[in-house]
């Protein structure tokens, strides 16, 4: 029940944020509407699944925009103009960014550097990469796209649930399972509450370090080629400033940035968050896109604040228990 | 100016050298100066001129990172300076429009400051609530176009030249001279060193490690304003969108390359700016050579991980165990 009280805030402000959406513009209230939502954020809820992890473990990954960017320019060529099957390309990029993910990992671990600038030159990395394969946007028409494309299950009210909505969803249900329910998990918390006391404690501190930036990489190839799907094409400036976001829908979820504490559920949460603020601003029609860049820097705000009181809450009856003993 | 420059500078100091020389080799007329119109014109002279904002940015952060901190928002804030300064070039005299632009930086700069220094949130976090909403404050004030200006006074800023020094070059040289009086003239360096090294411990000697963490953060808010007060200058325009974008990372960048280490402590004011100077010659090395501008992520790839490398801790310590290896043979 690790980290509950935050989600259940993050919930309510989900929950409250579309009611009084909801109460303005009565159509937002609509499987229509919520289908698009999933589908317009399905890359940023899986790669904020494996953002969840690599924070929760008490580090950060700035690459994962970079990986997006990287994964559609490569799908894009390797379909179009290399004549790859589909397929093949999507296994040879997962395999790729995996093992991308993989060497961070371990340049992190074994010259013990900061995360965040180990990730900072993969950003670099992966994007000059990008701009390498290709500077111009390459479309992307073979046939498994049509198909994929038009793939949705209907719901009530006319809403279609897409298949890289669904792939979001199955991704996120995993993740959740992953980190709450198995040894792994277990250890990514350790991690992330004291590296030194999870070493004593028999975590392989390197090994857990190689394989959560390892999924995070992974989990942003998923998002790179579910991106691929979403615009039809692969552009090497795409998803430019996807980290930010998906740290920021960790924040909103309630993860503490310090480690330790944290769900993948409130993560899902942070992203519909998002989602509802773009959507209520199209909805609206005057309000402009910057809008969203702000309201998401006050919510921001705010959870990081009621994080620091809540941390400093918890403090304050250890310290009371302490003087009451001696 | 002995005092300013350490003997650590010697590895980029070395470096420097050895990108010119590649520079010079790619294009021969690179150390080539002419004077025209009162202004020197050459590629030196657009080294230091395009250097200017990432120096000035560097200058502001490298005494952040000195207090263990980052400051993710420097970008935005120059998106913020260079949008109020635009819009009111052509209204206002010059004065005014420093004084708001860089007045802006000031309270970006305390904001950040407040929120690790008051309220005790990770420097990461903190700046990165700015670096998120700086930018649509920005397309807030240019209400989403690209403002353009005419005022002389403001050209002159990005443009004119001093004694045939670009003016951008000489603020940037001006600011460095006047940051290291402050910080170097007095025992302030030495605080801010104390606390980042160990903000507990100078707690305890005495040090107000809290006013050290809320200026340094207003300094680099400061200098962040200027530095997009320049570049909206230069292009005679300010885009929210795009003014300062990832310019945090070079930044950064230029402090790492400078030999400041990310965990707080010694830092050198004169190597940041180096380590900016460094990071623009190989870009322009880059476009002279006719390479697509593109491997310039690339070649800054290569060269953080280089540098990380060499100043890892567990690479220093193997480096110190063969020194000490080698000391004990005979």
């Amino acid at each position: 029940m690790k980290g509950l009280p935050p989600v259940v805030i993050t919930a309510i402000v989900l929950v409250a944020g579309f009611a009084a959406c909801a109460v303005q513009f009565p159509n937002i209230a609509s499987t229509r509407v919520v289908g698009n939502l999933l589908t317009d954020n399905a890359f940023l809820g899986i790669v904020a699944t494996g953002m969840t992890f690599v924070i929760i473990s008490g580090g950060i990954d700035l690459s994962v925009g970079s990986v997006i960017g990287f994964t559609t320019v490569f799908v894009a060529l390797a379909v179009e103009r290399w004549g790859v099957p589909p397929l093949v390309a999507f296994v040879a990029i997962l395999a790729l960014s995996a093992a991308f993910g993989a060497a961070m990992g371990a340049v992190i671990h074994v010259f013990d550097l900061p995360p965040f600038i180990v990730t900072l030159a993969g950003m670099f990395l992966a994007r000059g990469a990008s701009f390498l394969l290709s500077t111009e946007s390459v479309p992307i028409t073979a046939p498994v796209y049509s198909t994929v494309s038009d793939f949705a299950l209907r719901m009530p009210g006319g809403g279609r649930l897409t298949a890289i909505a669904i792939i979001m969803l199955a991704i996120v249900i995993g993740g959740a399972l992953l980190l709450h329910l198995t040894r792994f998990g277990a250890n990514v918390y350790a991690l992330g509450g004291n590296r030194a006391t999870a070493g004593l404690m028999g975590v392989a501190v390197g090994k857990m370090t190689v394989k959560i930036y390892m999924l995070s990489s992974l989990l942003a190839g998923i998002a790179g080629i579910v991106f691929s799907f979403y615009t039809s094409a692969g552009y090497s400036l795409s998803a430019v400033g996807v980290e930010l976001d998906s740290i920021a829908a960790v924040v909103i979820g309630g993860t503490l940035l310090t480690g330790g504490q944290g769900s993948v559920i409130g993560t899902i949460l942070g992203v519909l968050i998002q989602g509802m603020i773009q959507t209520y601003i199209n909805f609206d029609g005057t309000l402009s896109s910057w809008w969203t860049k702000i309201a998401t820097g006050v919510l921001l705000f705010a959870f990081i604040a009621l994080q620091q009181g809540l941390v400093a809450l918890a403090r304050r009856p250890a310290a009371k228990h302490a003087g009451a003993a001696s | 100016m002995t005092a300013l420059l350490p003997r650590r500078g010697l590895a980029q100091i070395l470096a420097l050298i050895v990108i010119l020389a590649v520079d010079r080799v790619v294009s021969p007329q690179f150390f080539d100066l002419r004077l025209q119109d009162g202004r020197l014109f050459g590629s030196l002279i657009d080294v230091l001129n395009r250097g200017t904002p990432v120096a000035l940015l560097s200058l502001g952060m490298v005494l952040v990172i000195a207090t263990r901190g980052i400051d993710l928002s420097v970008g935005a804030v120059m998106a913020i300076s260079g949008a109020i300064a635009a819009s009111l070039a052509d209204s206002h005299g010059l004065p005014v429009v420093l004084a708001e632009a860089l007045g802006a930086g000031l309270v970006c700069g305390l904001w950040n400051g407040f929120l690790v220094a008051v309220l005790g949130m990770q420097p990461i976090v903190a700046t990165l609530i700015l670096m998120v909403a700086g930018r649509g404050i920005a397309q807030l004030i240019t209400e989403g176009r690209i403002v353009t200006f005419t005022s002389p006074d403001l050209v002159w800023l990005g443009n004119g030249a001093i004694l045939g020094v670009p003016v951008p070059v000489a603020i940037a040289l001006g600011m460095l001279i006047l940051t290291g009086a402050v910080v170097r003239g007095s025992a302030l360096g030495l605080l801010i060193e104390a606390t980042g090294g160990n903000a507990r411990a100078s707690e305890l000697a005495g040090v107000g490690t809290r006013a050290m963490i809320l200026s340094v953060y207003v300094w680099c808010g400061v200098c962040a304003a200027l530095a997009g007060v320049i570049a909206a200058a230069d292009i005679m325009g300010a885009d929210a969108n795009n003014a300062g974008l990832w310019l945090e990372l070079d930044a950064i960048l230029a402090v790492v390359i400078g030999g400041t280490s990310l965990f707080g402590g010694r830092f050198s004011l004169v190597l940041a700016v180096l380590g900016a100077l460094i990071i623009q010659t190989m870009n322009t090395g880059i476009l002279l050579s006719g390479y697509p501008p593109e491997f310039n992520l690339l070649v800054k790839a290569v060269v953080v991980l280089a540098v990380l490398l060499l100043q890892s801790p567990k690479l220093s310590g193997f480096a110190g165990v063969m020194a000490r290896l080698r000391r004990t043979k005979p």
